[in-house]
């Protein structure tokens, strides 16, 4: 039954993958005018822009350049950049294990305050203690990540001397980066804890045990923990996916050399194609992610299997 | 004590919105042009003239800020309005027609909510090109499908309600029913998730701005405002400051207002996962 369900939902995500590659295609037509003209300017040769054309494929009919775009895909040719005339893909990958370290640190982070922070709360709930960890929490996901990096900075590195400004050779120059990326994870995954552990003591399950004399610390830790774990996990999933958009503007701020900062010195050195390689990447692991969280909540919840 | 909390909450939300207001205020009791650059007045501290300073190039900060702020505010209205319009009436329309329009409508919104949501507002943004309008664009893209989501779910539900058979039998038509029987009695949640949206979008302008693909200098954002002040930091910490606190607050009363009416109205946030 679970391999059965686990199956349907892993071939759902094939047609969506196909549409965010084909919504990611057309971002390149979506330029106003022409693409050309917006990389050299209208006052270009004419021989020079047809080159272009020619590198950018854009001289062939709409549908071929969408089937060859998708066939590329799928055969690892990403095309090249505009700018260095080196393969995408190739790029990609270089700046791809930074931004998987900032992501592990953040969601770490996250993870080890948020569950603390939602037990207290939940513990506490209705309470004075309950009311300041939400505050917490909504203080987090309030905070602009692109303001909390530069005031982090600001206190940590220029005046406290304690860690590095930016970049990522120095040691300790993560800590910064995975606090502003991880904050508002912590925050999100703080409340949905909270909400999930009152939940789970509300259940009959719980009474029951009550009932039958289990201790409450028992209760809460084993029994109530073990069904509030359920869509703790799934949306700690959600945001493995969610966490790479937001190290866009993290690896801005802190110039972290990821896949971030990559799409976003490819959108201001207007390297479409390189652009395309970037949003699809990200998108890619973000549907794989909510997939996760699928089929995590699958195997954790026999309920969701009959649900379809 | 849940009274008390929201009481408090409610304070809250004052507190928090008194500064933005105040710069709104005090910028317009002083009347100072906000682009009007001033090389004698560079990085000039606080003074009766400049309440809180000048920037790099000696143009008024708190002018700045107001016209930074007023600015947030009218796209997240703007997006918020385009958006909920928007997505209303798809959810609506998938979740009446049902079977294949039903489909497509969906297919189409789990294809947007396939992306990192400011991900695709940053690569439309930058495809379209800078501006405003391009701005409000992009972040309607992404900001429409929660609510198309949300109304669906809410629809489905409602669909086969009595009243709204009993609507149907006497030949109301679909759109009198839409306005006098649906709607109504969807829009609690559809207000709970205008409010975090509105909150989300003033932080994905200033995000997307912050980052050069939104409002573009000289016009002043509070994301293009942080981008300036960051690089002058070390000079100049105030410049980086003020406008990322003035964001925070009002993006933090936004979203307090709408936890409390969340609570206020009892909508569970569950709803819009259907």
């Amino acid at each position: 039954m679970l391999g059965r369900v686990c199956a349907i939902r892993i071939l759902q995500a094939v047609p969506t993958l196909l549409g965010v590659a084909t919504l990611v295609f057309f971002l390149l037509h979506l330029v106003p005018g022409d693409p050309v003209d917006a990389l050299l300017g209208e006052s270009a040769l004419a021989a020079d822009r047809e080159a272009m054309r020619h590198a950018l494929h854009l001289d062939l009919p709409l549908i071929q350049q969408y089937t060859s775009f998708l066939g590329g895909l799928f055969a690892g040719d990403w095309g090249n950049s505009i700018v260095d005339g080196r393969g995408v893909f190739a790029l990609i990958m270089e700046r791809l294990p930074a931004t998987a370290e900032l992501a592990a640190f953040s969601l770490v982070l996250a993870l080890v305050l948020a569950l603390p922070l939602g037990y207290w709360a939940a513990r506490h709930a209705g309470s004075s203690k309950d009311y300041a960890a939400m505050s917490f929490s909504l203080l987090g996901v309030s905070i602009p990540n692109f303001w909390l990096g530069p005031m982090l900075m600001l206190l940590f590195s220029v005046t406290l001397g304690w860690l590095p400004v930016s970049g990522m050779d120095a040691p300790g120059s993560i800590i910064l980066p995975a606090i502003t990326l991880g904050t508002a994870l912590a925050a999100i995954l703080s409340r949905m804890a909270r909400s999930s552990w009152l939940e789970a003591m509300s259940s009959d399950a719980m009474r029951t045990a009550r009932a039958s004399g289990v201790s409450e610390q028992i209760i809460w830790w084993r029994h109530a923990a073990r069904l509030a774990a359920v869509p703790v996990v799934t949306m700690f999933a959600l945001q493995l996916g969610a966490v790479l958009g937001g190290a866009v503007i993290t690896e801005t701020v802190f110039d972290w050399p990821g896949l971030g900062l990559l799409t976003i010195e490819a959108i201001q050195r207007r390297d479409y194609p390189l652009v395309q390689g970037c949003v699809l990447i990200i998108a890619g692991f973000y549907v794989l992610a909510n997939l996760l969280a699928d089929l995590l909540g699958l195997w954790l919840d026999p309920r969701q299997r009959h649900g379809g | 004590m849940l009274q008390t909390m929201m009481q408090t909450a409610g304070r809250t939300v004052f507190v928090l919105l008194a500064v933005p207001l105040l710069v709104l205020i005090f910028a317009l009791l002083l009347n100072v042009d906000g682009h009007a650059v001033d090389l004698d007045a560079i990085l000039a501290g606080v003074s009766g003239a400049h309440p809180l300073g000048t920037d790099a190039l000696g143009r008024d900060l708190l002018a700045r800020l107001a016209e930074g702020l007023t600015l947030s505010l009218s796209v997240g209205v703007t997006v918020v309005l385009l958006g909920s319009v928007i997505g209303i009436s798809v959810g609506v329309t998938a979740a009446w027609m049902g079977g294949w329009v039903d489909a497509l409508l969906m297919r189409v919104a789990d294809i947007v909510l396939s992306f990192p949501g400011i991900l695709l507002a940053i690569a439309l943004a930058a495809m379209l090109g800078p501006g405003v309008e391009n701005l409000v664009m992009a972040l309607v893209a992404v900001g429409w499908v929660g609510f198309a989501r949300l109304s669906r779910a809410q629809v489905l539900a409602l669909k086969h309600a009595p009243y709204v058979e009993a609507s149907q039998a006497g030949g109301s038509s679909v759109g009198y029913i839409a306005t006098h029987h649906l709607l109504p009695n969807i829009a609690a949640p559809l207000l709970v998730e205008a409010s975090f949206g509105l909150a989300a979008v003033i932080i994905g302008e200033a995000g997307l701005s912050f980052l050069g693909v939104g409002v573009q200098p000289p016009a002043a954002s509070l994301g293009t405002m942080i981008k300036e002040g960051t690089s002058l930091m070390l000079v100049e910490p105030l410049l980086v400051f003020w406008p990322g606190l003035i964001l925070f607050m009002v993006v933090m009363a936004v979203n307090l207002l709408g936890d409390r009416l969340r609570d206020r109205l009892d909508v569970k946030s569950e709803s819009a996962d259907v």
